[in-house]
This record gives structure tokens, sequence and C-alpha cells, in this order.
């Protein structure tokens, strides 16, 4: 068990490097002088010169990246073109409020395509069965954006029960989950980001039940005279590992996905943030939130192999 | 009991032997698809969008740019404007025809250019594998390591709006998931018995890799490839949506779903109409795929 995590841990660092790599490229890709993109437009020439030195960019650009590396290892993200304000704050402060919703939905999904999964592989062919066929055809086809405006005219503009945008009065920081008044404003932005984990998740569930239901150590189960609860119960421990594994990717899908909904609901987080850097050209704010983006999604990979390992005694092996 | 007894055979050699038509890969898989509806039926959905598009100057009742301030957000089946008018007052239908071009184009080119590309850096690192396969992998292993919508947004934020960038990420971003099943593909055909022949025979790798590797590496690429056309069209219309897409006047579905947000407590129909378009699509092709992979067998 130490040997594989220490294994798999190790495996990280090249990925992790080559994150960096990506994401410092995304400047020198930016079309025109990359000082012009790191910058205001307004700053004066004897400062662009200093910045210029401080960046590194008359030395190779090989050099540039390990410079670039060593701030980004002390926590120094860059200063954001539109507002002056360190980028890591900003994308930190952001990225809470991302990660929540993204847990609460992917957790969401997985409860309920664990059930509609099992359904539909007990009663195949059924009306449940359909429904989740319909259901994942649907979930992986529909652009997410879209499905968040069509919630927000049905429940916001047509049925006015729940509030169409933003995070309540308080904003971020005197948000409260636990308060209705404040998670209303959530419920969209989880239900949107909920149904595309949603779909694939309950496909999946299906497939795997099914395919434990046809193996022999079932029917050995059924002969012992085990009620049919006690079987699913079997069933559903044996895909278990498989399924937290696919929790994970998900989680981190939607992490790196939710831009889009949070754009349309203006929901505070590194969507918005990124939406916005786009939206006034901010590279160094864009570059930041994909590091720390992207970074996350392998750290939560890291996390779903090791978490499957201890789960599934048998990965280690192989 | 699956064994058929010797005897049912036509051993009877006067009789006239039937007259079996032998089928070819492609035939059979034909004939499998010839009985799958939903495909079917998705296949024909996809021909009339397709034609839509490409016949969408003469099929526009109106000029899909020209606006006008007096006929704003008109709703759907108004006598003069079928699908109502956006916020400008510019002419939905026309707008939708126009529309699907950029969408389809979106959904089509990326996938081609990343199937040759990631093709043929997948058969490269499947067949020679060691050293060179190493590189390939590890280096396709770090795109995985991005969410497919961040690194879409991450390239094409940096790289800027227009046509040409968008296609450029979708491209790029389609690349590695094409070569990791073109790799595995290869490297499971790389290991079997006729390769191997046609190497001790002499063949040159250049003849081996076309005439005995690609044939049966190409069609579970080209099975996974369809797969993508959905997820370009998708991952492309949410660029436009955020503005990475084609310039404001032109007609785009994602970036129409953007403008007309602002208008969903007037318009809430009109407004869900180009989101509808891009699902209707999507659905299609995610459909296809799958009776295509259904057909041709291929295991994905």
């Amino acid at each position: 068990m130490w040997m594989y995590a220490l294994r798999r841990l190790i495996l990280t660092i090249p990925i992790l490097l080559g994150v960096t790599i990506i994401c410092f490229a995304l400047v020198q890709i930016a079309p025109g002088d990359p000082i012009t993109s790191l910058v205001r437009p307004d700053t004066p020439p004897e400062q662009i010169a200093m910045l210029r030195a401080y960046y590194g960019l008359d030395q190779p650009v090989v050099v540039q990246y390990f410079m670039w590396l060593w701030r980004v290892l002390q926590g120094n993200f860059g200063t954001s073109i539109a507002n002056n304000a360190p980028v890591a704050a900003e994308v930190m402060r952001a990225f809470a409020n991302t990660i929540v919703i993204a847990l609460i939905s992917v957790v969401l999904a997985f409860i309920v395509s664990l059930i509609l999964g099992t359904i539909a592989a007990l009663r195949q062919g059924g009306i449940v069965d359909r429904l989740v066929t319909a259901l994942a055809v649907f979930g992986i086809s529909v652009p997410t954006f879209w499905l968040a405006v069509v919630l927000v005219i049905f429940f916001a503009v047509n049925l006015n029960w729940l509030p169409a945008t933003g995070m309540g009065s308080g904003g971020s920081d005197t948000f409260n989950y636990f308060d209705w008044n404040d998670f209303k404003f959530a419920v969209m932005p989880i239900i949107a980001l909920a149904l595309p984990p949603l779909a694939i998740m309950t496909r999946t569930t299906r497939a795997s039940i099914s395919e434990i239901l046809n193996q022999d150590f079932i029917q050995t189960l059924r002969a012992k005279g085990l009620s049919e609860f006690a079987i699913i119960t079997h069933a559903i421990r044996n895909i278990m590992p498989s399924a937290v594994a696919m929790l994970g990717l998900q989680l981190g899908y939607l992490i790196g996905g939710s831009v889009l909904v949070e754009t349309v609901f203006t929901w505070p987080g590194t969507g918005a943030l990124l939406n916005k850097a786009i939206l006034t050209r901010d590279i160094p704010l864009l570059q930041g939130t994909i590091l720390v983006l992207a970074g996350a999604f392998v750290l939560i990979n890291l996390v779903v192999d090791l978490a499957q390992s201890l789960v599934d005694p048998r990965i280690k092996r192989t | 009991m699956t064994d058929i007894p010797a005897g049912s055979f036509p051993t009877d050699k006067t009789q006239a032997a039937p007259a079996t038509k032998v089928r070819g890969y492609w035939g059979s898989v034909w004939n499998r698809l010839r009985y799958d509806y939903v495909t079917l039926f998705c296949l024909g959905l996809i021909t009339v969008i397709v034609l839509l598009a490409v016949f969408a100057p003469w099929l526009s009742p109106m000029d899909p740019e020209r606006s006008s301030m007096a006929n704003r957000l008109r709703p759907i089946g108004h006598a003069k404007f079928t699908l109502g008018t956006d916020e400008q007052g510019r002419d939905m239908l026309s707008r939708l025809l126009w529309g699907g071009r950029v969408s389809l184009l979106m959904g089509i080119v990326p996938v081609i250019f990343a199937t040759l590309i990631g093709g043929t850096f997948g058969i490269i690192a499947g067949y020679y594998g060691g050293k060179v396969n190493m590189v390939i992998m590890r280096t396709m292993d770090v795109f995985f390591a991005f969410p497919s919508v961040l690194l879409a947004v991450a390239i094409a934020g940096s790289l800027g709006g227009g046509i040409g960038n968008q296609m450029i990420t979708l491209t790029v971003v389609l690349i590695p998931p094409i070569c990791r099943v073109a790799e595995t593909a290869t490297a499971q055909v790389r290991s079997l018995d006729f390769v191997d022949a046609a190497r001790a025979s002499g063949a040159s790798t250049y003849s081996i890799l076309t005439n005995h590797v690609l044939i049966n590496v190409l069609s579970p690429v080209l099975v996974y490839s369809s797969t993508l056309v959905s997820i370009s069209i998708i991952l492309a219309s949410g660029l436009s949506f955020l503005g990475l897409g084609v310039s404001p006047p032109t007609a785009d579905w994602g970036l129409m779903l953007s403008t007309l947000r602002q208008s969903i407590y007037v318009q809430p129909l009109v407004a869900a109409l180009p989101g509808l378009c891009i699902l209707v699509t999507s659905i299609a092709f995610n459909l296809v795929s799958d009776g295509l992979r259904q057909a041709m067998d291929v295991k994905a």
C-alpha cells in the first residue's frame, strides 16, 4: 500500500511540472509582446523596462520559465491587470466558492445516480431504465450554460421561486450554506452543475451493476437464500471502487468546467473570475486561475487513486 | 447443444448452391445499421441540419445581420418573423439558419484536424513503442491533467477571440484523447502475428503501417472521433458564449444564447431557441456515434 502511494505520488510530480509549463506558455501564445499582456497599458515606460527585467523577459524562455516557477512556488501568481491586486488572493477566495458548490453537486449526483442506476439495472427495460437512458443522452449532449438559462427562465422568471443570479446581498463573505435565505442562491447553480455528472454516473452505475448481477457469486448468494436487498448491497459494494473513482473525476471536471454555469448565475467563483479575465484580457489572472484549477484537478485525481487503493486492495497489485 | 449436427447441412450436390452474397466489413456494418431506427432517424436529422446550414443563404427569409430597432424581441409566431426577433430586431429564423453553419463547422473541422494529427502521433507512439512512445504519451498525459473545458478556455482566452483561434483551440483540446485511442489500438495490432509476418517477409515500416496497421486502427479511431463531434460543438458554443468565438454581428448559436440572456424576462422562449438548436444537433451526433459504435462493433 505505501509503496503504491509513494509511486503514485512520484508520478504526479512530472504531471504537475507539465501543467506549469502549459500555464506558463499561455502568456507566450497570447498575441503581441508578452509584457503588454502582463502589465496595465498605462504603465510608464521606465516601469515597463523595470518589470521586463523583473519578469526576465530579456532572458531565454527557459530561464523565464524557471523564474516564473520559482515565484509561483512562493505563492506569487503575479498581479492582476484589472485592479492591480495580487492574483493568488483573488483566486483563492473564488476557489472556495467554486469547490463548495462543485462538491455539493457531485455528491448529490453520486447519490442519485447510485439509486437510479441500481433500479435501472434491476428492472432493465422498465420505465426507470428508459428514463435513465434518455437522461444519459440528454446529460452528455446538453450545453450546461443553456440548461442554466432554462433553469433561470423556469424557476426565476416564471415561477419566481429562486433568485436568478448572484450570491445574495451579503456576498461571499457572509454567505451561510445552512441558511435558506443564502442557500437559495446556490440551488440553481448546483442543479445545473449536477446534471451532466448525474447522467454519466447513472449510466456507468447501471452498466456495472448489471455486469455484477450476472456474476456467479450473486447466484451463490441467491442460492444461500439471501434477500434481494442483501444481494443488491453486495453488488453496490462491489462497484464502489469504480464509483468513487468516477466521483473524483467528475468533481475535477466540475471545478474546471463550471466557468459557463458560473457566468450565467454570476456566482463569484473561479469560473466568473475566468470570464472576467477573458473579457478584460487580464492574462495574469487567467494564468493564475487556470494554474490553480488544473493543479486542483491533478491533486483530486491523486487523492482518488489513493482512496481507491484503500477501498479496493486488488489495485495495489497491478 | 450448440453443435450443429453435420447431417443438417445440405450436402446434396445436385441442389444448386443458394446465391449467398459474401458481405464485406462495410456491408455487414450497413446491415446492422439498417435496422437501427434511432440511428437512422438521427442520421436523417443531421442531413437535414447540414442541408439547412448549407442552403442558409437561400432559405433564410431575411438578412441575419440587419437589425431593426422597431421590431425588437418579437415573440415566436409573429406574422413577419416566424421565430421572433432578437434583442436588436434581427430575424431569429435567419440567424438560427446562419448560426448552424458556424456550429457545424466548429463541430466537424477541428475533429478532422485532431484526428489527422492525434491519429498520426498515436500510431507512431503505438508502433515504435519505447522512448518515442514515452515522449509522445507523457506529453499527452499533461494535457489530460486539464478538464477539456478548462483547457479550451485557457488556450482560447490567451489567443483571443475569432473563428481561427477557436478552431486551433478545439483541435489542440481534441488531439490528446484521439492520440490515446490510436496508440492503444496500434499497440494491440503491432503484436499480432500478421505484422510480424509482414516484417519477416521484408515489408518496409512504411508499408506495414499503411497496409496493415492503419486499416485496423482506422475503425476504432474513426468511431471515437465521431463521438467527439458533439463535444466539439458544445465546447465551441461555450467558447462563443464567453465571447471567444465569432465577432458579434455574425450569427452563432453560442453567441446568440449569450446576447439573448438579458432578454429572458421579455421573451424567454426566443432566448431558449439557440440552445435548443445546440442540444438537438449534439444529441443527434451523439446517438449516431453510439449507433456507429454498435454497428462497427468497436469497444471504446
